[in-house]
């Protein structure tokens, strides 16, 4: 932890970060701290308490963006984050140095995304363990139970949009749901319109949700959205593979893509 | 003001008299870990073991979504309007809310009965008879005590129950004579109290700053860094507000149905969200989370108690517990004290 914050501290005080994204002592729980002085750096800890997605901040334009230099301290599926918003032209390389906790439990600087991506090849992501339960039960259900768990579940959402917010994969100035010419989709909390959301929300992550489960982290009324996207993770690695630099299954068309889910 | 005593085994016998009324009957239920205000059919699913619930009883009069009316064009090319029915509204028993929340409708009555009376909230209000329960547990969220209020306050309760003794039963302090007649439902369920002091039972919720001092500081604070600073890490989310039981913001959206027919919804709605105050023109006035953020504070503890006299905010601590990323408001409050 020392070492952490002595490593922001200086990457702070010599200007090479304008502001460091890592964690600090929270009500119950570590929370984030966008720190931007040395002095702030020394709030920073970093224990295994600390599961969250920071990457979520590198696309708010009032902190990181206009050129501005940012250190961050990331997660597995954190740093999977910060590799698809490379992909997706929302980083810049050398405007990011992350902090990656690697599978020692300690953090390893990551001067490049291009080292980000390097270490995410040669590394088998943490187990999803829970969620592959959890979705395993989920699929073995009946149609009819199945509809009964999720209307059920869904019903209780009132689009506080936590899930959305939460998500650094969610970054479109303008969302879907804020759209009302056309009005795609229904805007007030009803459970056939929050089922909708939580369906479209999902579709727009195919092939590239980082699958870090900080949507159902988020949500104030612990509704289990992230295993709905951990889910079509799945689904999409299985019918289409990983994505790629070039593009993943919601970016691209290829006429050899498989339709027989239509129907 | 009359107290009685009614003891734990006959609670039940007395909310299943008042569901036979006819009335519905709202109170917390766990499930899946969570604590949330719904419509029993028993007393047997009712579950008091929580600090606080998930959600606030505010639904109950101020609906996450609601019909304010519907139109049908005629083939003739006349409208017909179906007008905001009251007579669909169930008489409403809420059991179980906390004082805090309790207190909170007070300024949610203050914003819907300001300039024009709202006929949705008040018809609604008008049938829902309040029993509170008293606090005898806080956790580190909880601040009412900080904002004027007490884990044994009887405002905005019809009637306030406490538990007393070891557990075995309630202090019922009847506070209004909706409160009156619904202890009547129960007859002798309800014994005479004499000697019994609530005080003795009630948590113990320190008072974590002075509320004038940060009301006094917050509103010279307009142009200050502390927003900024604040809400760094707030994720723009609506879980603050939509867990609040005084915050009223709400959207108006329309339901059309093609074919000339369609509703007028009323739904909730957040000063967080980035499209709040949007302008058709594309001008935001507030465009950064750390001026909406400044909004939902000065609203609550500056420009409520300025018109309405009452704050909006009552220490329940919902927002905090709700916030993905711990925006602690008895924490940020309290910092407003040191400026």
């Amino acid at each position: 932890m020392n070492e952490l914050r002595s490593k922001a501290k200086e990457l702070l005080d010599s200007k090479a970060v304008d502001l460091f994204i890592g964690y600090e002592e929270g009500t119950r729980l570590p929370r984030p701290l966008i720190a931007t002085s040395a002095e702030e750096a020394d709030r920073l800890i970093f224990d295994e308490r600390c599961t969250g997605n920071l990457a979520v901040y590198l696309t708010r334009k009032d902190l990181a963006a206009g050129g501005r230099k940012v250190g961050i301290v990331a997660s597995y599926y954190a740093m999977r984050s910060i590799s698809r918003l490379l992909d997706e032209n929302q980083l810049r390389e050398g405007a990011v140095k992350v902090f990656g906790l690697t599978q020692d439990g300690g953090l390893t600087l990551f001067e490049a995304i291009a080292d980000v991506k390097q270490y995410l090849q040669e590394t088998p992501a943490p187990s999803r363990q829970v969620e592959d339960e959890w979705a395993k039960e989920i699929a073995e259900m009946s149609a009819a139970e199945r509809w009964k768990y999720w209307t059920g579940e869904l019903s209780k959402c009132f689009k506080c949009y936590a899930c959305r917010a939460a998500c650094p994969m969610c970054y479109c100035t303008r969302c879907i749901v804020e759209v009302n010419r056309p009005q795609w989709l229904q805007p007030w909390a009803a459970t056939m319109s929050n089922m909708e959301w939580q369906l479209n929300r999902v579709m727009h992550m195919a092939g590239r949700c980082s699958d870090c489960g900080a949507c159902g982290a988020a949500c104030p009324l612990g509704l289990p959205v992230h295993i709905i996207a951990h889910k079509m993770t799945e689904i999409v690695r299985q019918n289409f593979g990983e994505p790629t630099e070039t593009g993943n299954v919601l970016s691209t068309f290829s006429p050899n893509d498989k339709e027989n889910f239509i129907g | 003001m009359e107290q009685k005593y009614i003891p734990k085994a006959s609670l039940k016998a007395w909310l299943g008299k008042v569901r036979d009324d006819g009335r519905r009957l709202y109170a917390p239920v766990t499930e899946n870990g969570k604590t949330s205000f719904r419509r029993v059919k028993s007393a047997d699913e009712i579950s008091m073991e929580h600090v606080q619930t998930a959600q606030s009883a505010k639904g109950v009069a101020f609906p996450r979504t609601e019909r304010l009316f519907s139109y049908v064009r005629q083939p003739d090319g006349d409208v017909t309007l179906q007008d905001y029915d009251p007579s669909a509204i169930p008489d409403t028993v809420v059991f179980g809310l906390r004082p805090c929340d309790a207190a909170a409708l007070k300024p949610l009555s203050g914003i819907f009965g300001w300039d024009t009376e709202d006929k949705p909230f008040s018809e609604r209000m008008r049938r829902v008879v309040f029993v509170g329960v008293s606090c005898s547990r806080c956790d580190a969220f909880c601040f009412c005590t900080s904002v004027g209020g007490h884990p044994g306050s009887a405002e905005g309760s019809d009637i306030l129950l406490t538990v007393v003794g070891d557990g075995e039963g309630y202090l019922a302090e009847i506070v209004t004579d909706r409160g009156r007649a619904l202890v009547e439902k129960g007859g002798d369920l309800f014994e005479s109290a004499t000697g019994i002091s609530k005080e003795d039972y009630l948590a113990e919720v320190p008072v974590r700053f002075s509320v004038e001092e940060v009301q006094r500081k917050m509103a010279g604070a307009f142009e200050g860094d502390i927003w900024k600073s604040q809400s760094a890490r707030c994720l723009g989310c609506g879980a603050c507000a939509f867990v609040c039981p005084a915050c009223a913001c709400f959207d108006i959206q329309e339901n059309a149905r093609g074919s000339g027919a369609g509703d007028r919804i009323r739904c909730w709605d957040s000063c967080g969200f980035s499209l709040f105050t949007l302008h058709t023109s594309g001008h935001n006035p507030r465009s950064t989370q750390s001026q909406r953020w400044r909004q939902r504070l000065l609203h609550k503890f500056c420009y409520m108690p300025q018109r309405l006299s009452v704050r909006g905010c009552t220490g329940c601590g919902r927002c905090s517990r709700a916030c993905p990323v711990d925006m602690n408001l008895a924490e940020h409050l309290g910092e407003f004290e040191h400026l």
